[in-house]
C-alpha cells in the first residue's frame, strides 16, 4: 500500500500495537525545558523510576531565562530561579544531555536541537511544547506533550499513541518578493482555522516550500500547532541533509552514508492517500498580520480590520471580543495601526536568517522615536554568528535592544512584557490575550515586516519599503 | 490518578469558541514545579480584575457555579500550548468535565492523564447543554462514562465517543507508566533492533 512520509515514519517507530489500534511509539529524542519538566522529574523520584535513555534526553532552560546581560549575576525572580535549578539539578542527577545558562549553545530548544544536529530525518521527537512541531522541517514526526507524558518518555522512551490522520497542505508556484515562510504559514492558518488540523499531521510539500531555506521550512513547521494538528512535516531533501552534515550530534562516516541513503527514501508515495488537501498559489500570498487574538484572524497587510458582523456561529462574539481586547475598530486600515513595541526572536522567527532579513530593512535606517524594540537570537550561537556578521550592530545602531537567547516575550515569562494597552508588532507564534503580558495586544508577522513597522512606528507594507529603497 | 465513573453537576456556560491555554491558566502560574494548587488561578485575567478583586461576571465567579464540575464551551477548547497546568488548575477547581464541539489535541489527552473527561458532541447537542448550563442551579447535567452517555436537565441522552483505551484508563484510574512498563520486552527489543537498522540515532 502506498505510504505517506507519516505513515514511514510512524510504522518505523511502533514498538507494540494493541487490536484497538493504539501502539506504543518509540521517541528518538526527546527535548526538556524548565517549565514542563519539573514535576515529571518529581515523579519520577516519587516511583523510584529512572530516566531510560539519557543519552537522548536533552535538557535546557529558556522559558524563564532573563535576556539582559546581566544575566549572569543569577535570576531574579524567584520562582523563574527556582524553575531554571531544578532542570540544573535534574539533568545533573539524572545524567541527561544538558546546556546550561552560561552555555553559548543554550537557547530555546526548538532552535538548539536542529543547531546541534539532535533533530535528524526520519525521527521521532517530542517536548514538553507544542511548538516542537519545528522539528517537522527535517522530515521528522515532532509533537508537543504533557508533562505527564513527559514522564512518560522518561521513564519508558516511548508514548502511548493513537494515529491521526494525514493531511496535505501544498503551495505550489514561488513566492513573490517580500513574501516570506511566515506568511505562508500564518496563510495556512487563515484558510484552515485554529482547529482545521485538528486530528491530522501535516505534510507540507510543492514548489514553494522546496524554495525554502531550513530556516524557512522550521518557521512553517512550528505553526502547525497553530492551525491545531498534531505535527506539521516536510520531506527531506539536499537542503536538509546539507543542512544537518557537520553538526555536532549528526552522524559521521560511514553512519552517515547508511543514514542519507535511509533518509533519501523518506518521501510520500506518489499515490498515497491523502484525508484532507489543502492548495494554495504561493504567488497568491500576500505579506500579512493577524489583527485579532486568534492565529487565525489572519489578513494581508492591504487590508481593513473586518466587522465582526461578517463571521458566522461563535467567531462572531469572539470577534468582538477580539477588537474589544486589541483597540481596534472595523474598516480601519491595518497599515493604520501604530504600535509602540517591537519583538523579533522565538521559536518561530529567531534563527539568523530570520535576523539577516529584519536587519537588511533596518540598515541605515532608525527606528521610530519613542518605540521599544527588541531582538532576542534564538540561540547563543545565532547571537554570535549575527555578531560576526555585523547584524547586531546595524541593530544596535537602528535603535533596537540587542539581547541573549531565550523565549522572552514571546510569552513572557521572563521579564520581557508588554504593559496593559500596550501594542507591539512581533515576530511569535500567539497573539492570545495576555500573552506577551496582561492586556498586551500582539501582532503576528515576518522579521522584515517587523522591522519596517519598527521605522515607520505602526504596522507596514513590506513591500512599500522595498520599493523606496530599491 | 482519581477514577472517573460517573458525574451529575452544575455545568458552567462559556460559549467563547477558540478558549486557549493562556486564558485558562495564564503563563506567570506555570513557574510552579507543583500539580497542585493552581485552582485559585483558573482563567485568572477574565476571573480577577487588576487589583485581583473577582469580577462578578465572569461566570465561576456567580454563586451558581462556584462549585460547577462540568464546564461547558464553545469550539476548539484548550488550544494554544502543551502545558498540562491548564488541566491541573481546572481539575484542582473542581472541574471533572469539559463538553465542547472540539477541543485541541495536546490538551484533550492531557486531561485523561489527570482524570478528567473531555466530551466531544455536535454542536446542537452542545447548544441544548448550554442552554442548560445557564440556568445554573436549576439544571444539573449528568455524565455516565461507562455507557458513554450525558443526559440533559430535562432527560436527554446523548452518546458520545471515546477511545476504549482511555476510557478503560480513567474508569479504573490506571497509571499509563505502570502499563507501559508491563511491556518492557517489547521495548528492549525494539531497541535491539532499531540500534541496527538506524545506528546513528
Amino acid at each position: 500500500m502506498p505510504k505517506t512520509l507519516y505513515d514511514k515514519i510512524w510504522d518505523a517507530h511502533v514498538v507494540h500495537e494493541d487490536a484497538d489500534g493504539t501502539c506504543l511509539l518509540y521517541i528518538d529524542r526527546h527535548l526538556v525545558h524548565e517549565v514542563t519538566s519539573p514535576q515529571a522529574f518529581e515523579g519520577l523520584r516519587m516511583t523510584g523510576r529512572t530516566v531510560r535513555a539519557p543519552d537522548k534526553t536533552i535538557a535546557v532552560p529558556d522559558h524563564n531565562v532573563p535576556t539582559t546581560p546581566d544575566r549572569e549575576q543569577g535570576i531574579e525572580n524567584e520562582e523563574s530561579r527556582i524553575q531554571v535549578d531544578a532542570l540544573d539539578r535534574n539533568a545533573r542527577e539524572f545524567g541527561v544531555h544538558y546546556y546550561p545558562v552560561n552555555d553559548i549553545r543554550q537557547g530555546i530548544v526548538h532552535i538548539v536541537g536542529p543547531e546541534q544536529g539532535w533533530t535528524l530525518p526520519g525521527m521521532t521527537v517530542v517536548c514538553g511544547d507544542s511548538h516542537t512541531a519545528t522539528h517537522g522541517a527535517f522530515g521528522a514526526l515532532a509533537h508537543g506533550i504533557g508533562t505527564s507524558e513527559v514522564e512518560h518518555v522518561l521513564a519508558t522512551q516511548t508514548l502511548i499513541q493513537k494515529k491521526s490522520k494525514n493531511m496535505k497542505v501544498e503551495i505550489t508556484g514561488s513566492l513573490a518578493p517580500g513574501v516570506t515562510a511566515k506568511d505562508i504559514t500564518l496563510s495556512v492558518i487563515g484558510v484552515t482555522g485554529t482547529a482545521g488540523g485538528t486530528g491530522y499531521v501535516i505534510e507540507y510539500c510543492g514548489q514553494a516550500i522546496e524554495e525554502l531555506s531550513m530556516e524557512g521550512r522550521m518557521t512553517v513547521c512550528n505553526m502547525a500547532i497553530e492551525g491545531g494538528a498534531r505535527a506539521g512535516l516536510i520531506a527531506p531533501d539536499e537542503k536538509t541533509f546539507e543542512y544537518v552534515k557537520g553538526r555536532p550530534h549528526a552522524p559521521k562516516g560511514a553512519q552517515w552514508d547508511a543514514a542519507l541513503a535511509w533518509w533519501k527514501t523518506l518521501k510520500s508515495d506518489p499515490d498515497a492517500q491523502w484525508d484532507k488537501v489543502v492548495t494554495l498559489k504561493g504567488e497568491d500570498i500576500a505579506p500579512v498580520v493577524t489583527w485579532g487574538t486568534s492565529p487565525e484572524d489572519v489578513l494581508p497587510i492591504t487590508a481593513v480590520v473586518p466587522d465582526p458582523a461578517s463571521f458566522s456561529g461563535g467567531k462572531v462574539e469572539a470577534a468582538r471580543r477580539a477588537l474589544d481586547y486589541m483597540g481596534l475598530t472595523p474598516g480601519q486600515k491595518l497599515t493604520d495601526i501604530e504600535i509602540d513595541t517591537v519583538f523579533i526572536g522565538s521559536c518561530t522567527n529567531g534563527r539568523i536568517e530570520d535576523l539577516r532579513a529584519a536587519a537588511a530593512i533596518l540598515k541605515g535606517q532608525k527606528i521610530k522615536p519613542g518605540l521599544r524594540a527588541m531582538v532576542v537570537p534564538g540561540s547563543g550561537l545565532v547571537r554570535a554568528q549575527a555578531e560576526e556578521e555585523g547584524l547586531a550592530q546595524i541593530f544596535l545602531d537602528a535603535g533596537f535592544e540587542w539581547r541573549l537567547a531565550g523565549c522572552s516575550m514571546c510569552l513572557a515569562m521572563n521579564p520581557d512584557q508588554l504593559s496593559p494597552g500596550e501594542r507591539c508588532a512581533a515576530t511569535s507564534n500567539r497573539n492570545f490575550e495576555g500573552r506577551q503580558g496582561r492586556g498586551g495586544r500582539t501582532h503576528l508577522m515576518s522579521p522584515a515586516m517587523a522591522a519596517a513597522a519598527a521605522i515607520t512606528g505602526r504596522l507596514t507594507d513590506i513591500r512599500d519599503v522595498m520599493a523606496q529603497t530599491a | 490518578m482519581d477514577k472517573f465513573t460517573t458525574l451529575s453537576s452544575v455545568a458552567a456556560p462559556m460559549p467563547l469558541v477558540n478558549i486557549d491555554t493562556d486564558m485558562i491558566i495564564p503563563k506567570q502560574f506555570l513557574k510552579t514545579i507543583q500539580r497542585s494548587g493552581l485552582g485559585k488561578n483558573l482563567f485568572d485575567e477574565m476571573r480577577y480584575d487588576d487589583d485581583g478583586n473577582e469580577i462578578p461576571e465572569f461566570v465561576l465567579n456567580q454563586p451558581a457555579y462556584r462549585k460547577a464540575q462540568i464546564l461547558v464551551a464553545g469550539d476548539n477548547f484548550g488550544c494554544g500550548s502543551s502545558r498540562e497546568h491548564a488541566p491541573w488548575a481546572l481539575a484542582d477547581f473542581g472541574i471533572k468535565a469539559v463538553i465542547s464541539t472540539s477541543f485541541a489535541d495536546i490538551f484533550y489527552n492531557n486531561c485523561f492523564k489527570n482524570g478528567m473527561l473531555p466530551i466531544v458532541l455536535p454542536q446542537e447537542q452542545v447548544d441544548i447543554l448550554m442552554e442548560d448550563a445557564r440556568k445554573g442551579e436549576n439544571a444539573r447535567i449528568a455524565i455516565d462514562l461507562e455507557t458513554q452517555t450525558v443526559t440533559s436537565a430535562d432527560g436527554q441522552e446523548f452518546g458520545f465517543e471515546l477511545d476504549p483505551f482511555k476510557k478503560h484508563c480513567l474508569l479504573n484510574g490506571l497509571d499509563d507508566i505502570g502499563l507501559t512498563l508491563e511491556k518492557v520486552t517489547a521495548i528492549d527489543s525494539f531497541e535491539v533492533q532499531a540500534a541496527q537498522a538506524r545506528p546513528w540515532v
